[in-house]
């Protein structure tokens, strides 16, 4: 339990320094790389508490392809920070709002479970024993058998989602060359190839 | 106090990084010849001799290689993002080696044998797309920029069909251990029609159409040729790699390798029946498993490098299109196949 102890803190604190690191790095790219950073601690944090496959996600799906995409736009963009800076504290009291309300929803669910755990633990499911079922088996069981339902509405929405903005985004120039791989291959030397009998000096 | 703390952390923690430095030696040293047939092999196709002065043969041509790498100035340009630009290779090749703890070489030979060890090799690979980007972004300079960028979006693009031929094998195996996939595999479509256990249980038969998108989506994840547009040298110089110079070079060079080789171990693990042997007899299963492992590696190597060496490079367009628009749906329907297939026999 010691070296599980000091692998906690060392994951927290390297999350939370990095966190702390995303908004206050100058450049966007270092604050991106944080972020990676942050998930990649948060992955580890999972590991510890035995949530082998979450932590897997996370890394495949946060690391892997979420934060490429925001490397990707950060890198291309061409920001100027000095500006971007300069009405910084004109958001101020919102950023405070909304940081007050999630501390105080923390503070609800976390005093909620620590001082009535038996009602705090009566609405979760019961947790499987690990060594019978792994856990990668019982999230399966939650998302494909209790919640299929819950689970194929979301599928909908991030489809129709997907299918918005391809139609936003979609358009097709008319005057340009397309390459048409089963035009291409169809063709024949029948098709393809014209003979013509050139008379000497005359050009076709 | 000390003892106890000593057998229940200390020692286990020797061991494994006892183990963890034998894998890394004997990988280095692995890809130093690894590195040193592609060239051969890339060489004998193209009717030259390749690499032959030093040692006999060539043979010590990469050590030679390594030390000029070692022993040559690193240079960074001036404006370049220095913490990024140094981080970057380091990245890459802590990524492309980590992902070896999980791979089994021989009944019980690995390092960590984890539930989700499929998942990890996934992740830390999806993982070293960065290295890249990295290096391209932190050289501040139009060619490794260019080259980052096709590099991303080609790696994200082909590992979604390397996600659905992984969840196909998965399928079929019904456990995420690299282990549990070579267990699965010694009895399968030959013994169903009464053979011994043999070559034609492997997975590479049932599932041939994913055997295929894995090679080539291998290909394209480890930025190899035809898909090497990252760093395609008519068009981008080295792409990622121009401004690198010396130790950071050879650590991005030896990352790209030792991605490749672990691709060429998936193969094996996935679809070969990774230390199996071809047929189940005596003499045969006398050999050591670890040998049929590193023999299927080398093939699955040496079709790699012949792709290299007689396939054109693709253009940008045609291998989004092959990754989106073949592999994607191809892939996405074999796993709908696969698991009907399996539901309605019974096989699951």
């Amino acid at each position: 339990m010691a070296l599980q102890a000091v692998f906690f803190y060392l994951f927290a604190f390297v999350a939370v320094a990095s966190a702390f690191m995303v908004i206050s790095a100058k450049n966007p790219v270092h604050s991106v790389l944080f972020l990676i950073l942050v998930f990649f601690n948060a992955a580890g944090l999972f590991l510890l508490t035995g949530a082998e496959f979450l932590a897997m996600i996370l890394l495949v799906v946060y690391i892997g392809a979420v934060a490429v995409l925001f490397l990707f736009v950060v890198m291309m963009l061409d920001i100027d920070f000095a500006e971007l800076r300069s009405g910084v504290l004109q958001y101020a009291p919102i950023g405070v709002l909304v940081g007050l309300i999630v501390a105080a929803e923390l503070i609800v669910v976390i005093g909620g479970s620590v001082l009535t755990p038996v009602a705090a633990s009566s609405i979760t499911m019961p947790i499987p024993n690990p060594l019978v079922r792994t856990n990668t088996a019982v999230l399966g069981d939650v998302l494909y058998t209790h919640y299929v339902y819950f689970f194929q509405i979301a599928g909908m929405v991030l489809l129709v989602a997907m299918i918005g903005a391809i139609v936003l985004t979609l358009r097709h120039r008319q005057n340009i060359k397309r390459q048409d791989i089963s035009a291409q291959v169809a063709r024949t030397p029948e098709t393809a190839v014209e003979v013509v009998k050139v008379k000497p000096g005359q050009g076709i | 106090m000390d003892d106890t703390f000593f057998s229940t952390y200390g020692w286990p923690a020797l061991v494994m990084i006892a183990q963890s430095l034998l894998v890394l030696v004997c990988l280095l040293v692995f890809i130093a010849y690894i590195l040193y047939a592609d060239r051969k092999v890339w060489a004998a196709v193209q009717l030259r001799r390749g690499p032959n002065v030093v040692g006999p043969w060539g043979l010590f041509q990469s050590f030679a290689d390594l030390l000029k790498f070692v022993f040559k100035e690193p240079i960074i340009p001036s404006g370049a993002n220095k913490g990024v630009f140094l981080l970057a290779p380091l990245v890459s090749v802590t990524l492309a080696l980590a992902t070896w703890a999980v791979i089994p070489f021989n009944e019980n030979w690995v390092i960590a044998n984890i539930n989700v060890g499929i998942l990890y090799i996934f992740a830390i690979s999806s993982l070293e797309v960065y290295g890249i980007i990295m290096a391209g972004w932190a050289s501040n300079s139009k060619y490794p920029f260019l080259g980052a960028l096709r590099s991303a979006a080609q790696m994200v693009s082909y590992e979604v069909s390397i996600g659905f031929v992984l969840v196909t094998v998965l399928l079929c195996v019904g456990s995420l251990n690299l282990s549990d996939m070579v267990f699965a595999q010694r009895d399968g479509l030959g013994t169903m029609m009464g053979l011994p256990a043999s070559f034609l249980d492997w997975h590479w038969l049932p599932l041939f159409p994913m055997f295929i998108i894995f090679f080539i989506s291998g290909l394209a994840e480890t930025n190899r040729p035809p898909f090497d547009l990252p760093e395609a040298e008519s068009e981008l110089v080295a792409g990622y790699m121009v401004e690198y110079s010396s130790a950071p070079y050879m650590m991005l060079m030896l990352s790209e390798y030792a991605a490749i080789l672990l691709i060429c171990s998936l193969t094996t693990i996935l679809f070969l029946g990774g230390w199996l042997p071809p047929v189940d007899i005596w003499i045969l299963n006398w050999v050591p498993g670890i040998v049929w492992f590193i023999m299927k590696v080398l093939l699955i190597f040496f079709g790699y490098s012949m792709v290299k060496a007689f396939v054109p490079r693709y253009r940008y367009d045609q291998l989004m299109r092959l990754g989106w628009k073949v592999f994607l749906p191809l892939s996405l329907a074999m796993v709908i196949i696969t698991a009907f297939v399996l539901k309605l026999m019974g096989w699951a």
